[in-house]
């Protein structure tokens, strides 16, 4: 008995060797997540960034349609090459909001002139409150608000061209 | 042509990642009250920056960490707990975002196990002794 008990230490100290190597071997996600996919929207209200848009507030979402709810910033440079895929997206009949982080009006309408404009309401976010309550870590990102104003998912960074099709396929399925 | 590439990559990417706009109110203000600007700077201290990741958001530079001290202040200003801060964050963002991580499952062993530990210690000790008596 005693004759085996004396390899104990050497396997617990193998199997820590082999565990830190596949931990070291696997590349990190630094990705945070927000902890609210599958709740309900936070509530916020944000007055409009642009004068001829409707501001955004959470009691906007959940009137039987899904949304997507696009955190941005004219100051972002992911933002201008996610822009397309947002205009192909809007194409394909899905509605978007916007919520601009720390930007001026003037500074938005630029980005949207020359970037093209998805969106039906943006909601000025001058303090990055809304994006907190949201969760979100950063620009871009993207929710998509089912039809009863529960967040179904989050898109962390800028949507590229292969996101698209998967972003329409999780709007349709919101209802 | 060459010499404003190379310029391009040279230029750090935060620099892109900031607005102009000039930071929240209380992100750099203290309280007026002085027990509340300890309570804040408190909490600040075991909240971490999602953006840095690495840093408190009482160390960080970062413009989403101003704004949740500006957050921090004006929930601390207007009465709110610090531990009601902080589970509104965790609610948001995980126990990532702070330093001060509450006890469940994942993090029990960290607590347990040195008590494991020691009442080990204290066994081994208590046989070794009585077999030396002996």
């Amino acid at each position: 008995m005693n004759r085996w008990l004396i390899w104990l230490p050497f396997i617990a100290f193998a199997g820590l060797l082999g565990l830190v190597a596949t931990e070291l071997s696997r590349p990190t996600d630094r990705t945070v997540r927000s902890a609210l996919v599958g709740k309900p929207l936070p509530a916020f209200a944000l007055p409009p960034a642009l004068p001829d848009k409707p501001g955004l507030a959470s009691a906007m979402f959940g009137q039987g349609r899904p949304r997507l709810l696009n955190v941005f910033a004219s100051w972002c440079v992911p933002c201008i090459a996610e822009a397309p895929h947002l205009m192909t997206l809007k194409r394909e009949g899905v509605e978007i909001d916007a919520i601009a982080v720390r930007d001026t009006p003037d500074a938005i309408r630029r980005f949207l002139m020359r970037h093209g404009d998805p969106y039906s309401r943006i909601g000025d976010d001058k303090v990055s409150a809304a994006q907190l309550a949201l969760g979100s870590s950063g620009v871009p990102e993207t929710f998509v608000i089912d039809g009863k104003g529960r967040i179904v998912r989050q898109h962390v960074g800028g949507i590229r061209a292969d996101d698209v099709a998967g972003l329409i396929d999780t709007v349709r399925s919101a209802r | 042509m060459k010499r404003l590439e190379i310029l391009i990559a040279l230029t750090p990417v935060s620099a892109f990642a900031q607005s102009s706009l000039p930071a929240a109110r209380y992100a750099n203000t203290q309280l007026a009250d002085p027990a509340k600007e300890a309570e804040a700077k408190a909490l600040m201290e075991t909240l971490r920056c999602i953006v840095c990741q690495g840093q408190s958001i009482a160390d960080s530079d970062a413009e989403m960490a101003s704004d949740m001290r500006a957050l921090v202040r004006q929930r601390i200003a207007a009465g709110e707990t610090p531990a009601n801060i902080r589970r509104w964050l965790v609610a948001r963002y995980g126990d990532y975002v702070t330093y001060d991580p509450p006890l469940s499952a994942l993090t029990a062993p960290l607590w347990i196990a040195p008590i494991l530990l020691l009442g080990l210690g204290l066994l081994i000790a208590r046989t070794s002794f009585k077999r030396r008596r002996r």
